[in-house]
């Protein structure tokens, strides 16, 4: 750096900057629940017990990803859980009931769940509705649809048989398949987390439509007022939330092979709240996808983890919630810490 | 004059919110719009701003009449408009707020070093003491705010700079601050239009005084023409403020 620095930020040592990153809670609540489950798990600890932890990680985190970016634009979207459903199911139907290729049943898949986000924004940015409502009636709408279209044509609550179906190898090594790191078998997803939250942090941080982000869920008024495009950013930003509910939705599908007409509900809190562990404002115009991917890897650890200490898995709700209300307390407290006047 | 009214006026349905007001701005001058709540000051600088049209009189950018249809042509002729809301999003950081809605770009990134590196300077360019380009615009004191307004609005090629009451929510430490950046954009050659209702803010940095009351202009004076006395006086409608010395005046 050239700038030569003001007298007064040299005090504003690397500690202060590490401390008002938006993920700080998050980063301590991963060193913490990692410490508690590996001190008393040598499977936890070990390559293929990080596989297993990191595996509910992965699909969890790359939903929670992209409702961070949503929320820090100032939104919910309660339908997201729900739309991973839609998503498989229309890809398994469409491949195993009308004869559709694996690949372009996906397509099927993107386009109805593009739409749904398209709506989503649509609704949300024209009647100024809040999104909370709007998703909340989606989130209704979605689950009846996946229920009833799924039991005129099966019968059943489910769809199954898509190994079969023509084009599934390849989809499935794609995006269901397994990469082998030191003899140790990781879930593909984690490579695709990965890379979701790669491009989520370069827009946000790098990127035009990242600085819109912040604006729009900062201050929307003001940011109409020096010329962001508003309604164009959140739509684009539900778009984004449908979009990683399709990969999801496809990735999930292809690994069972077969799909729950009821799956996903109740998903969608688990997403949000990830999102908040990570850091982001439920006022929105503050939060990181780091963060967000650090909550999901939080959460996969706890979900793993009680399991393989031995412990009923009931107690994962409540160290689920003893969780977020760390987190926000946390949080709160950086933030303040952040913003407090420097004179 | 880069921007100046003829006998300008402004009705909305049957209320004359505006009539009959001519003033002018030269380019490295400060003109004071003087007037208490009501008097017609924000129409005024609405119509200039491209908010609202004129219905009557003429308006005039460099000598030529315009009709600005909106703040995207009143920007374009290079009159920008610092209102007293801002639009700053308060969790952002000073140089993310600096260029929103302008980024600079370098291929498909938000070029982030340049436009850190920019907002210092031109910060810096108007004397304007920012410790920490980083830091978000909450923690920033008003006058601090209204400085960064103003210095993005020079950096965005204002040549005309609308101040609305830039000075009215702030401390008289701070709103000291707020005119030094005023007298600075005046040096650098930009003509100001300075609205406030407080004739000790206007008089030390303004060049020509006008008065508005009751959505009509008072008459447009110069510095020399005036003093801050005659001022104040007409400004609060000298009379009026008499009779109520006179009216709290013990028995």
């Amino acid at each position: 750096m050239t700038i030569a620095a003001d007298e007064r930020v040299a005090r504003v040592g690397l500690a202060r900057r590490l401390l008002i990153r938006p993920e700080l809670g998050a980063v301590v609540g991963l060193v913490v629940v990692f410490s508690f489950f590996a001190a008393q798990s040598p499977v936890f600890r070990s390559p293929s017990g990080i596989a297993n932890w990191l595996d509910p990680a992965a699909t969890l985190g790359i939903m929670a990803v992209a409702v961070a970016l949503l929320m820090i634009g100032g939104e919910f979207d309660l339908s997201a859980g729900v739309l991973t459903g839609t998503s498989g199911l229309i890809l398994v139907t469409l491949a195993t009931r009308f004869g559709f290729n694996v690949w372009l049943a996906m397509l099927a898949g993107l386009v109805v769940a593009l739409g749904v986000g398209l709506a989503n924004g649509l609704i949300v940015t024209r009647t100024r509705l809040p999104s909370f409502i709007v998703t909340l009636g989606t989130f209704l709408m979605l689950q009846g649809v996946n229920l009833g279209v799924t039991k005129a044509i099966t019968g059943t609550v489910q769809v199954s048989g898509l190994r079969t179906a023509s084009g599934f190898e390849g989809a499935s090594a794609l995006l269901a398949g397994t990469v082998e790191v030191g003899g140790t078998s990781f879930r593909v997803a984690i490579l695709w987390w990965i890379l979701v939250t790669a491009v989520a942090t370069w827009v946000l941080m790098r990127s035009k439509a990242g600085n819109w982000i912040f604006a729009v869920g900062g201050d929307e008024q003001a940011a109409r007022a020096v010329g962001v495009p508003a309604a164009r950013t959140k739509i684009a930003l539900f778009m984004t939330t449908a979009f990683a509910a399709w990969l999801v939705g496809s990735i999930l599908a292809l690994r069972y092979t077969s799909v729950q007409a009821n799956i996903g509900i109740g998903q969608e809190f688990i997403y949000i709240i990830a999102a908040v562990i990570g850091g982001c404002l439920l006022t929105g115009g503050y939060g990181s996808a780091i963060g967000a991917a650090i909550g999901a890897v939080i959460f996969g650890m706890a979900d793993k983890g009680i399991v393989f200490l031995g412990w009923d898995a009931d107690w994962f709700k409540f160290f689920l919630g003893a969780m977020l209300l760390l987190a926000t307390l946390a949080n709160r407290l950086v933030r303040r810490y952040a913003e407090e006047v420097r004179h | 004059m880069i921007l100046e009214t003829r006998g300008i006026g402004k009705r909305f349905g049957s209320v004359l919110a505006l009539r009959d007001v001519s003033m002018g701005v030269r380019a490295g001058e400060v003109t004071c719009v003087l007037g208490d709540n009501g008097a017609g000051k924000s129409t005024l600088i609405k119509i200039l701003a491209g908010v609202h049209q004129h219905d009557a009189g003429t308006l005039l950018v460099d000598g030529r009449e315009v009709r600005l249809t909106g703040p995207r042509d009143a920007l374009d002729r290079g009159i920008a408009t610092v209102y007293q809301d801002l639009a700053m999003i308060p969790l952002m950081s000073v140089w993310r707020n600096f260029f929103l809605g302008s980024e600079p770009r370098k291929g498909l990134a938000f070029d982030v070093a340049r436009a850190r590196r920019v907002a210092r300077e031109e910060l810096k360019a108007m004397g304007i003491d920012i410790r920490d380009v980083d830091q978000p615009v909450g923690t920033l004191s008003g006058g601090e705010r209204q400085s960064v307004a103003i210095a993005r609005a020079v950096h965005f090629g204002a040549r005309v700079l609308i101040l609305d009451e830039p000075t009215s929510a702030l401390g008289v430490k701070q709103a000291g601050v707020v005119l030094r950046y005023i007298a600075r954009a005046r040096d650098r050659g930009l003509g100001v239009v300075f609205i406030t209702h407080n004739p000790h803010h206007a008089y030390p940095v303004g060049d020509r005084f006008l008065l508005l009351n009751r959505g009509a202009g008072m008459g447009e004076y110069g510095k020399a023409d005036i003093t801050p006395q005659e001022l104040t006086s007409l400004m609060s409608g000298g009379a009026e403020l008499e009779e109520l010395a006179h009216e709290l005046r013990r028995e």
